[in-house]
């Protein structure tokens, strides 16, 4: 036994009345945070056992993540509490390479005798998956790492007692049920709190703690048979507590909940093709479904055509620096390394250390997504021999691949506000947080809605609009785009549930984006008569 | 030092999930720890083993073992629970402590239902030996026979290139567990196995799909799936776009289950009050003794239903029931949930605790099935005068829940039928279409496919369904 683990048991004896169910992250200074380091050396420990029992049933590489997973949820609705609840899962996933073949074997019996028995499982299923082999994996180069590394946090979000978070719910629920007309709201949390550690058998041993906080907020108004709801946007952030205050939810309740009064004398929009100013608040899932997912490597080679689809931008030589996404303003950044962005990390599940690189460079496609088994795949088209550092498992007991990476449309390097971006813009919908969102297999056709709706006439906000969805097709729209934001408007938006992957696993993402103007853009009337 | 495992390891060889037995002294140990008014534990305890496959080769397959254990704990009115999966007495005690600690942080529910006592559960076979002893060398087999099959298709042809294969092959089996300090206990063991798969023609312009799940892997065809997807792949090659407008669809039952399957969350009593979905009356109370759909469509639950994958009991333990909720067309029973039930002085449907594992839903929310016509796929095409065929939808959501307003898109398979027969492949649509409205312009509901087996919805055939744009989307 380390002495590190001695101290976490005895710090867990005398804090167990503080929910130490997991790691305890201690404040201890403003913009730093100190871990207990508590059950890492544990953790390595096994995670260097399972990989060497690998290693000795045959495995040419293994590599054995031991997650502990921490997950805390709060939902209010009015008045009352709708669900508190706090997950714990603690286990192990062994990753086996045999001749060129994958396995994987997960276990929550994290023992010794536990990880060696699951990475034996791993290695046969190595051996059964070689029998319908036909290309075998070859992984990208990655210099060995060791190291520790924790989101940048100041106050741990899961140690807040829990009286301040239904407080502060409930503050924001009665701040929105003093708008006349609002009938219904709904606030939440979501917290989380992650510490993996990743051993491989070219020496990579890494523990890394991940902190992450969410929010939510739904009004509903209803007057004279009518009933209209608006959801504020409060985005998930590699942040702790202080992110949750800074967001201020009572002190803005009211006014988003005055939206969703608005929305009841709106008028039904006139569907046609508009011009559309699109905030962040709703671009970025757009920028998510429509750039984020078709670059995905393995999407465009197939691996995921029986589930979440591929993707039109196939086969890669012929789209790689020869495809025009947009305007030549326009460069998608993909990376792993924007501050506060859900993303961040310092190493991916690979060991890969994080990255940044261009996605889309003055217009044209230039580069996919990849993890190590990928980057072989285009290597010779773009020259870039290492991976992009997306490999990444929602749990322990699944198994690691492509997953997207923050994706972030970078702002005009002039200084254009919102405000700009209306007195030039003649007649036009301007569109507010996200709504109903949907998007075909390739990536093509889609159709957003948001919360809330503007109708833009000579340069200003004319009223309020509802009932509306814009479709479209992915390179048309992006084409169509003529004006962004500049940096005083970017804005850093993305969810932690994004599903991709079977079994199907859940990513957090981050996308950052300035608004948007788009030209000529198809809007319908989602509320027709039926 | 490790956690101490909780079972013998011959134990744990010899069954991958916890056995009642095991279950009853693990729950009774659990609640010997509360100090609470009461206390309730949700067990999961299973295995689960996939074999994921692309470009006719296995891509990645997993096994994992898990038991996890949910304690709720309610002092007063105050309720919370946590979850762990670290099952020595110290985890288990120190869980139980969280749980009650964060009931009492928690303010007074309203709504709290106290802890139901001991229930009847309807006997139900769930859990298969074929599927419970899945091995990866069986699995990697079947995935071979199905691309054996999808290609010797393609080699039918005369085309040049290879058919490109990819799908997933998935089998689950366990236990759900639910015990409470006032007597209840409930114990389901059961399976489950998927098999899907995409087959798409070398030149990207062709796509198909075929899929299947049940609880005995010896119900599951791989070389018929594997087969059906490549020959889809074949008939779609080279679509042509059609204008978009309202067509009379064929839909088959995967197609017809994405949208009908709105229907059981609409059947929620309390949000129909609210106004807040489709079977609300403008103006309130809701359209229960009403006509809301063809006087040919029924829907029921029936947990013993072997083509659904139901659970006897959802997650208070509230055990599930036979029941119709529309019959031919008329909105006979809405879903309360116990709280809501008592309020409104009727006898509830439904637990209201959520759902168990598989969806049990209690008096039958997730096991909600369409009941069957008489005729056939191929003779629903054959009576169509002109219309699309529909293989299945991707990515549908919902625009507006008053109307069910959906919109999504066709995807591996979307021909135009002309005079009973299928003409040629057609490029996908995007759809924004109402359920309700569909619901009542249905032209003929077909038999479910026995080769489909679990598809809560049969094939049907309905008019001025609203395909709103076209996508080059293969």
């Amino acid at each position: 036994m380390s002495p590190n683990r001695r101290d976490f048991v005895k710090a867990s004896a005398t804090a167990a009345a503080v929910t130490a169910l997991g790691p305890r992250i201690l404040t201890a200074q403003p913009s730093r945070l100190i871990v207990a380091a508590p059950g890492e050396a544990y953790s390595e420990e096994l995670a260097v056992e399972a990989i060497n029992a690998a290693r000795d049933a045959g495995a040419q590489y293994a590599d054995a993540r031991v997650g502990r997973y921490r997950r805390q949820t709060l939902n209010t609705r009015e008045r009352q509490i709708t669900g508190v609840s706090d997950a714990e899962t603690y286990g192990i996933g062994v990753r086996t390479l045999v001749d060129g073949a994958w396995g994987f074997a997960a276990t929550a019996n994290v023992t010794k005798d536990g990880v060696v028995r699951c990475a034996r499982e791993a290695v046969r299923l190595s051996r059964a998956a070689k029998r319908s082999q036909r290309k075998p994996v070859e992984l990208a180069p990655v210099a060995p790492v060791k190291g520790t590394w924790i989101t940048p946090i100041k106050k741990d979000p899961i140690d807040v007692p829990i009286e301040e978070k239904v407080a502060l719910l409930f503050a924001t629920n009665e701040a929105a049920l003093k708008v006349p007309k609002i009938r219904f709201c709904t606030s939440g949390l979501q917290l989380l709190r992650e510490v993996k550690t990743l051993a491989t058998t070219e020496g990579t041993l890494i523990t890394q703690t991940f902190v992450r906080s969410a929010a939510s907020f739904d009004a509903t108004a209803s007057d004279a048979g009518i009933t209209e709801s608006f959801s504020e946007e409060l985005p998930p952030r590699s942040e702790g507590w202080e992110y949750i205050e800074s967001l201020n939810m009572p002190g803005n309740a009211a006014e988003w909940a005055q939206v969703a009064v608005e929305k009841l004398t709106a008028k039904s929009v006139d569907p046609g093709v508009w011009d559309l100013i699109i905030q962040p608040t709703n671009l970025w899932l757009t920028i998510h479904e429509s750039i984020g997912h078709p670059t995905e490597l393995d999407r465009a080679m197939g691996y995921e055509a029986n589930f979440a689809g591929t993707s039109f931008i196939n086969p890669p030589e012929k789209m790689i620096g020869k495809l025009k996404y947009g305007p030549e303003f326009m460069t998608v950044q993909g990376d792993r390394t924007q501050p506060f962005s859900v993303g961040l990390c310092a190493w991916d599940d690979e060991g890969v250390p994080a990255d940044t690189w261009n996605i889309v460079e003055k217009g044209m496609f230039k580069d996919y997504q990849t993890t190590r088994e990928q980057a072989a795949w285009i290597a010779p088209l773009t020259g870039v021999n290492r991976s992009h550092g997306c490999s990444y498992a929602d749990s322990w007991d699944k198994v690691q691949f492509q997953r997207m990476p923050n994706i972030s449309l970078m702002p005009n390097a002039q200084d254009v506000t919102l405000n700009d971006m209306i007195s030039s813009t003649d007649r036009g919908i301007m569109i507010r947080n996200r709504g109903s969102w949907s998007i075909d297999h390739q990536r093509y056709n889609f159709s957003f809605s948001g919360q809330a709706y503007y109708e833009i006439k000579g340069g200003k906000v004319e009223r309020m609009l509802k009932d509306v969805a814009y479709q479209a097709s992915t390179p048309v729209f992006w084409n169509s785009m003529d004006l962004i934001g500049g940096k005083s408007s970017y804005w850093l938006g993305g969810s932690f549930s994004d599903g991709k992957g079977e079994p199907s696993q859940s990513n957090g993402v981050s996308h950052g984006c300035p608004p948007a103007r788009f030209r000529k853009v198809d809007v319908i009337n989602t509320a027709r008569s039926v | 030092m490790a956690p101490k495992s909780l079972f013998t390891q011959a134990a744990q060889d010899a069954a991958q999930f916890l056995s009642r037995e095991a279950a009853r002294r693990l729950t009774d140990r659990i609640i010997s720890f509360s100090k609470a008014d009461s206390i309730r534990v949700n067990i999961t305890s299973g295995w689960t083993g996939n074999t994921r496959f692309a470009g006719g080769q296995v891509t990645t397959s997993g096994n994992t073992n898990d038991t996890s254990v949910t304690i709720q704990s309610t002092i007063g009115r105050r309720r919370a629970s946590a979850t762990t999966n670290v099952l020595d007495d110290e985890s288990l005690r120190r869980t139980v402590d969280l749980a009650e600690r964060l009931a009492r942080l928690s303010p007074e529910d309203p709504e709290l239902m106290p802890e139901l006592g001991p229930q009847q559960y309807m006997p139900i076979t769930n859990l298969f030996d074929s599927t419970a002893g899945l091995t990866p060398e069986q699995r990697v087999a079947a995935v071979n026979s199905l691309i054996g099959a999808g290609e010797a298709a393609w080699k039918g042809v005369n085309s040049p290139g290879s058919l490109f294969v990819a799908g997933f092959l998935d089998a689950d089996a366990g236990a759900t567990v639910v015990a409470n300090n006032k007597g209840l206990f409930a114990y389901q063991p059961s399976s489950s196995v998927r098999l899907s798969n995409t087959a798409r023609t070398p030149e990207g312009t062709g796509s198909g799909w075929a899929s299947a799940n049940a609880r005995d892997w010896k119900r599951l065809d791989p070389l018929y799936l594997g087969r059906r997807a490549a020959q889809k792949a074949v008939q779609s090659r080279s679509p042509l776009a059609v204008e978009p407008g309202f067509y009379t669809v064929v839909l088959e039952p995967a197609a017809a289950a994405q949208l009908v399957g709105q229907v059981g969350g609409a059947l929620n009593a309390r949000a129909a009050e609210e106004g807040r979905n489709a079977f609300a009356m403008r103006g309130g109370g809701t359209r229960l003794g009403q006509k809301v759909f063809d006087e040919r469509v029924t829907f029921y639950s029936d947990p013993a239903d072997p083509e659904v994958l139901a659970d006897p009991f959802d997650a208070e333990g509230f055990p599930a029931s036979r029941a119709v909720w529309i019959e031919n067309g008329v909105l006979k029973q809405l879903q309360y949930d116990r709280f809501w039930a008592q309020r409104k002085g009727v006898n509830a449907t439904m637990g209201g605790g959520g759902r168990g594992r598989g969806g049990g839903g209690g008096g039958g929310g997730g096991s909600i099935r369409m009941r069957s016509g008489t005729k056939t796929l191929d003779q629903l095409i054959a009576e169509t005068r002109r219309g699309i065929l529909v293989t299945h939808f991707f990515y549908t959501n919902v625009l507006d829940p008053r109307s069910m307003l959906l919109t999504g898109l066709t995807r591996d398979g979307t021909f135009l039928i002309e005079n009973g027969r299928v003409v040629r492949p057609v490029k996908n649509f995007r759809f924004n279409q109402s359920v309700m409205q569909m619901l009542n312009s249905i032209e003929e509901i077909g038999k479910s496919d026995p080769a489909q087996s679990a598809s809560p919805a049969p094939p049907m055939r309905v008019s001025d369904f609203n395909f709103a744009s076209v996508t080059d989307a293969v």
